[in-house]
């Protein structure tokens, strides 16, 4: 985005005509604003769970807490994980708009691969927890925990889905409109879980392991 | 008819179709972004396991890093920007920033103060919260 075109959207912006004299918006303005809010009232759920576990972070019950069952090199490892796979993502979109399917498959490829490597060592870690007596109902910071980072896991394991999905749509159906729109609303929903992770870590990791 | 269209999905860089953004400005962006969120997420976890700092003020320094973070998710990788093509998608961005901060703050400052009315005896202290 250099300034040169920055310039030339003001110079745009300023012949066309505003948008209610426009008349309605492109399919794909509604259908990515639709998933816009659909994503906002996920976070608010999302944010619901947090507060939850802000709540009951104390109440271990006697159990462990997070500085006896958090490890934080395996954190670091699914945050770079999934950092990642945003990145690929982004690229992903990039080859779908200039129509390159290799670009597109190999990016997805990347972002699979990536988010299922996060996947696996989540759930090494909750199995690990679980086989030392910390499972979900120890206490009522461990509910809240599985619950909060489960959610983000279900969250992304739909994700892997959909994006196997998408992928198979773009092999048999090619980029046509629908499928473009299906894959916008994918890698909003992707670089969404990224937001959610990222005050994942930074709460229950980070702050979890605070004395 | 393209030419008309003045709103900005989100998620998308360019509500022009017809503007030559070009691939490799667009990777410039996306990998900006990474460069930056792989700084501040690299500074979280120092600043978590760092004993330089006033332990008091770590978590209010980690609330930062986050807050900084997902700025630079929602510019760089969501696109979502302060210019006219983009005012419904941050304005439904504030509401839910509204929403977030009124369940996580209200429920907080409650429950503190809940905690902080059934504390008088020592024994008894943050009980309903143990079970």
């Amino acid at each position: 985005m250099n300034v040169a075109v920055a310039v030339d959207d003001d110079v745009r912006y300023e012949a066309r005509p505003s948008a209610s004299e426009a008349g309605p918006a492109a399919k794909r303005v509604v259908v990515g604003y639709g998933f816009w809010i659909f994503l906002l009232s996920d976070i608010v759920m999302f944010a619901a769970i947090f507060a939850a576990y802000a709540v009951l972070t104390h109440a271990t019950a006697g159990g462990p807490g997070g500085v006896q069952l958090f490890n934080q090199r395996s954190v670091a490892i699914e945050t770079g994980c999934l950092l990642a796979s945003s990145y690929t993502c982004g690229l992903m979109s990039l080859a779908i708009g200039s129509r390159r399917y290799a670009g597109t498959y190999l990016a997805a490829l990347i972002t699979f691969v990536l988010g299922t490597s996060f996947l696996a060592l989540e759930l090494r870690e909750f199995a690990g927890m679980i086989a030392i007596g910390a499972g979900p109902q120890r206490s009522a910071f461990l509910s809240a925990f599985f619950t909060l980072v489960g959610c983000h896991g279900l969250h992304v394991t739909a994700g892997l889905v959909w994006l196997a999905v998408m992928m198979a749509q773009v092999a048999i159906k090619g980029f046509r409109a629908t499928v473009e729109r299906r894959l916008l609303c994918f890698s909003l929903f992707w670089h969404a879980l990224d937001i959610v992770w990222v005050w994942l870590f930074t709460v229950v990791y980070l702050m979890g392991v605070l004395s | 008819m393209t030419d008309t269209q003045y709103d900005r999905a989100p998620g998308d860089a360019s509500a022009l179709p017809d503007v030559e953004q070009g691939t490799s400005s667009g990777v410039l962006v996306y990998t900006i972004g990474l460069a930056l969120a792989v700084i501040l997420t690299a500074m979280s976890f120092w600043v978590a396991n760092t004993s330089l700092l006033w332990a008091g003020g770590i978590s209010l320094g980690l609330t930062v890093l986050a807050i900084a973070q997902m700025g630079i998710h929602l510019v760089f990788f969501l696109h979502v920007t302060t210019g006219p093509d983009n005012t419904n998608n941050v304005m439904a961005l504030a509401f839910g920033v509204l929403i977030v901060t009124l369940v996580v703050v209200g429920s907080l400052l409650i429950m503190a103060d809940l905690n902080d009315n059934m504390m008088p005896p020592a024994e008894l202290m943050n009980l309903q919260m143990q079970h």
